[in-house]
Formats: structure tokens, C-alpha cells, sequence
């Protein structure tokens, strides 16, 4: 029988006038504000843009604030935000080609056209703590030098060039928006790098480590990691003219895996890709060792019956707001359910009592 | 040539940096009567990459838009599509976009169109130079066979 519960009105809003006081924290420190968060905090503001599948700085900072720092609470309130937004059309397909890179590497050439170039990283830090940050207002400033303004060509495309990697050809399919359509199994690779991109970083990290690790044939090196604005382009419906209507920060990360061949095709590296807003290279590399597991059909490779695999596993894991959801939702009242299951438990223990009383 | 000076304004407006460009406006003081066509609305714009850089379209994720428009008299529309959800941003640039079909287009092009231009150079610039500074150059170690 169901019986609901009403009540715990003034408990909740008493609740939530703590959690606002409690989330400005002590009042004789200075609060924060959102410049300050999407100035200085930018890597946290990226990863809730990401996930939050939607890009404007302001707002996931606003989202940090109000989520007291906790990203997946924050990357809720964007998606909860981005649901209320009328969607005004499509961009044009992004030439990452044309990226104003300010970073730009390569782990599987040496010498590449346009070089190799660090930008803003925390790789080569010796990961000690900065005691100076605990001072006020000393940074060092960013060094500057000539330069050719140049197009960087993706590395692979020299590759491309002499047969030694499988290429990417457009198919000429359109591909069906997942967060407007039923997910249906199997799907399309574009439909799993949608995903993937708005997937969470931990769940996408340690499964590109399990096949790193052997779960999944799947030996990568990165053949490039670019971080950098990409000028987004599109057509105005009134005019007919196509504009730059953002400028955006993307990652994208390509892998080059271990080769594969059959009798129409001698062998070739095949690749992984990933893509994603902000500088969240972590991110973007994992995407592509997962994107590269989940192609083992299209290259008739052995199934190993590994997570990292199985594109139904990983599509329906890999979403935080869908799993917290799900998740936390097992905190909130259950009473009801839970006095059956009672009932039934004590129901089942009485019949045992008496069947061994019998015996 | 008309559809490419437009495109080229349009764009400058839309990624412009806001305060920047609110400033500039309002510097003008400039006086003007329009009628709404459509008044701002924030909405979203979903990107889409290439699998592989090259291959397939797939949905990245969205931008936020604001988008406006409206009319100085039956003739001149001004269309005001803009990254980000400053309605007021949206409004500038519809206005900035029909007083450049005027003949006021020299001053709204020397006094916004060519300094928003200056101002994304120049960061373009600053971002470049910055980079070239962590430029890797390699050298290669005497290995042992190569004595």
C-alpha cells in the first residue's frame, strides 16, 4: 500500500538557509566573485563547460560558486541551464587545422612543421608545493618571441600523406544529436564522440588506463595534442551569410595506435580521437584511447570482453549527471519502499521460526 | 563584396570582448531610433567538430548566443548575433550592423569596426608570441653506435 508523506517543508528551508551561509563561508574573509573564479580557477571552469556541454565562462564560473566548488554539482546546474536555452541552429564543422594554438606537441615526432611548442603546461613541474602562491601577488611573466603566423598542419596529415594511417573520410551521414534522440545501440562514431566529449574525465580515465594497462589491445602514443581558440562559424538564417559567431577553446588530442592491415589495405596506424572544450588535455587524451578501444569491430579486431570495449557499457557510464542522478537519488525518501521490503523480511523470518519449531 | 564586409563586421561584433565593445558604444553617444524586430533572446548554438579532424560531423557541445534585430526605418535591418547572454551586447551589434548599411558607416567603422579588429589582433598576437616563446628545440644525443 502507498502512502505519502508530506512534511519537512521548514526542515528543508531551514536546510538551505544554512547551506547559504555556510557556502559564503567566514564573513570576515573577502567573497568571491565570478571573475575571479573564471580568471583564476579556468581549468575547473573548463572541465564544468565540458561536461556541462555547454561553453560560456561566466556561467560555469557562477555554477562553481554556487555549488560551493563541488564540479559535478556544477556541471547539474549547466545542464539544467542548457535544457532551458532554444537552440538556435548549428555551427559549421570547426577546422581545428586553423586553431590559434597555444599549445602544440607531439609525443611520436620530433621535428614537425610549425615545432613543437609547450604553451602553458604543468608537465616538466616538479609537483611541489609553491609556497610563494601562499604570499600575496608574485607571479612570473609569460616570456614573448617572434613568430612566423603561420597555419599548423596536424601532424598526422604527414602521415596521411605516405598511406601509413587510416584516414578519415566524411561519410556524408548527418549525425543525430544524443541529448535530442533516444540512444540506440549500436552507434554511429559520431554519436559516441558526442558523448564522450560531455563524458565524465575520472570515468573516461580510468578506462583509457585499463587498456593501457591490457584490458583491450590498445597501445597509443599521441600523435598530437593541440589546445588553443577555434574560430566557430555560422550561417545567419536572415542573411545567408556565414560568420564567426564564437571564438572557443578547444583540446583535441590524436592517437596513433598499433597498426592494422587486411588484403585490400597493407598494413597502417589506425587512430583515436578526442575533443573537447577548454584545456583539459587529460581529458581529451582519454577520449581518444577509449574512442580507439571502441573501433575494434570496424577494424576486425579479437573482442576481449573488456569494459573499455563495449560501447554499451561505456555510453551508459560515462554521463555524471545521469549516474549521480541515479545515484543519489537512493538518499531521498524511501520509506515507503522500504517498510515493504520490512514487512517482507520479517514475514520471511517469522515462516522460518515456525518451520523450524516443526522440525 | 557587399556579403564579404559584412561577414567581416558581423564577425568582429560577435566575438567581440563585451565590456570592450559597450565602451566604445557608449562613447559615441549616439542618439538612434529603431524598431524591434525580433528583441534579444539568449539561446545556444551547438558546435560541431570532425571526427578525426577530417572525417564525419559530430555535436561537440553548445555556446551560449544572444540574437536581435531590428529596423532604423522599413529599409535598413540590423541583425545582432552575439557569443555570450549580454542582451545589451546583442542590441549594439544590431545597431551597429544597420547604421553600417548608412551613411554613418565610416564612423561606426572607424570608431568600433577597426578597434574591435586592433583589439583581437593584438590578442591574437600576444597569444602567439607567448607560445613561439616555449618553442621546443631539440637536439639529438651522440648514441653509441654513431661513433
Amino acid at each position: 500500500m502507498y502512502v505519502s508523506v508530506k512534511g519537512g517543508e521548514k526542515a528543508i528551508n531551514n536546510a538551505h538557509s544554512w547551506l547559504s551561509e555556510i557556502r559564503r563561508g567566514d564573513v570576515n574573509i573577502a567573497e568571491l566573485n565570478i571573475k575571479q573564479i573564471s580568471e583564476q580557477l579556468t581549468l575547473s571552469v573548463d572541465r564544468v563547460m565540458s561536461e556541462g556541454s555547454l561553453y560560456d565562462k561566466d556561467l560555469s564560473a557562477l555554477a562553481i560558486k554556487q555549488s560551493r566548488g563541488d564540479l559535478i554539482e556544477a556541471i547539474f546546474l549547466m545542464r539544467a541551464y542548457r535544457t532551458t536555452l532554444p537552440r538556435i541552429g548549428s555551427s559549421k564543422p570547426i577546422e581545428t587545422s586553423k586553431m590559434l594554438c597555444l599549445r602544440r606537441i607531439s609525443a611520436t615526432f620530433k621535428d614537425i612543421p610549425g615545432k613543437q611548442k609547450l604553451g602553458p603546461t604543468f608537465d616538466y613541474t616538479h609537483r611541489l608545493l609553491d609556497f610563494k602562491l601562499l604570499a600575496d601577488g608574485e607571479y612570473e611573466k609569460a616570456k614573448i618571441e617572434k613568430y612566423d603566423d603561420k597555419e599548423i598542419p596536424h601532424v598526422l596529415s604527414f602521415l596521411n600523406k605516405e598511406g601509413l594511417i587510416q584516414k578519415e573520410i566524411p561519410s556524408g551521414k548527418t549525425s543525430k544529436d544524443i541529448t535530442r534522440n533516444p540512444i540506440n545501440f549500436p552507434l554511429t562514431r559520431s554519436e559516441r564522440l558526442q558523448s564522450l566529449s560531455r563524458g565524465d574525465e575520472g570515468f573516461l580515465l580510468g578506462l583509457a588506463y585499463s587498456t593501457q594497462r591490457g584490458y583491450a589491445r590498445n597501445h597509443a602514443f599521441v600523435g598530437e595534442l593541440r589546445t588553443g581558440y577555434v574560430e566557430v562559424q555560422f550561417e545567419i538564417p536572415e542573411l545567408g551569410i556565414e560568420i564567426n559567431i564564437a571564438d572557443v577553446m578547444f583540446t583535441e588530442c590524436e592517437s596513433v595506435n598499433q597498426f592494422k592491415g587486411s588484403k585490400k589495405i597493407p598494413a597502417q596506424f589506425t587512430r583515436g580521437y578526442g575533443l573537447v572544450f577548454g584545456q583539459l588535455e587529460r581529458k581529451a587524451i582519454s577520449m581518444a584511447l577509449v574512442d580507439r578501444s571502441m573501433r575494434w569491430k570496424e577494424f576486425g579486431e579479437e573482442y576481449l570482453g573488456v569494459a573499455a570495449q563495449d560501447e554499451e557499457f561505456v555510453i551508459s557510464h560515462c554521463d555524471n549527471i545521469q549516474a549521480t542522478g541515479f545515484l543519489e537519488h537512493i538518499k531521498l525518501p524511501h520509506y515507503v519502499d522500504f517498510q515493504a521490503e520490512l514487512d517482507l523480511v520479517r514475514k520471511i523470518r517469522e515462516e522460518y521460526k515456525k518451520n523450524e519449531q516443526r522440525t | 563584396m557587399q556579403n564579404e564586409s559584412r561577414k567581416q563586421w558581423l564577425s568582429s561584433l560577435a566575438t567581440a570582448d563585451e565590456n570592450y565593445l559597450i565602451s566604445l558604444w557608449d562613447n559615441l553617444n549616439m542618439k538612434i531610433e529603431y524598431n524591434w524586430l525580433r528583441e534579444p533572446e539568449i539561446g545556444s548554438v551547438m558546435v560541431q567538430g570532425k571526427v578525426g579532424a577530417t572525417g564525419d560531423n559530430f555535436n561537440v557541445g553548445e555556446v551560449t548566443i544572444t540574437r536581435c534585430s531590428l529596423n532604423l526605418d522599413k529599409k535598413i535591418q540590423g541583425h545582432g548575433y552575439v557569443q555570450g547572454r549580454n542582451k545589451y551586447k546583442s542590441k549594439i551589434a544590431a545597431l551597429c550592423d544597420a547604421l553600417m548599411q548608412t551613411e554613418k558607416k565610416e564612423i561606426i567603422k572607424r570608431n568600433i569596426i577597426d578597434k574591435l579588429i586592433k583589439y583581437k589582433n593584438n590578442k591574437r598576437n600576444e597569444i602567439l608570441s607567448k607560445t613561439e616563446a616555449t618553442k621546443v628545440d631539440f637536439f639529438t644525443l651522440v648514441r653509441g653506435e654513431d661513433k
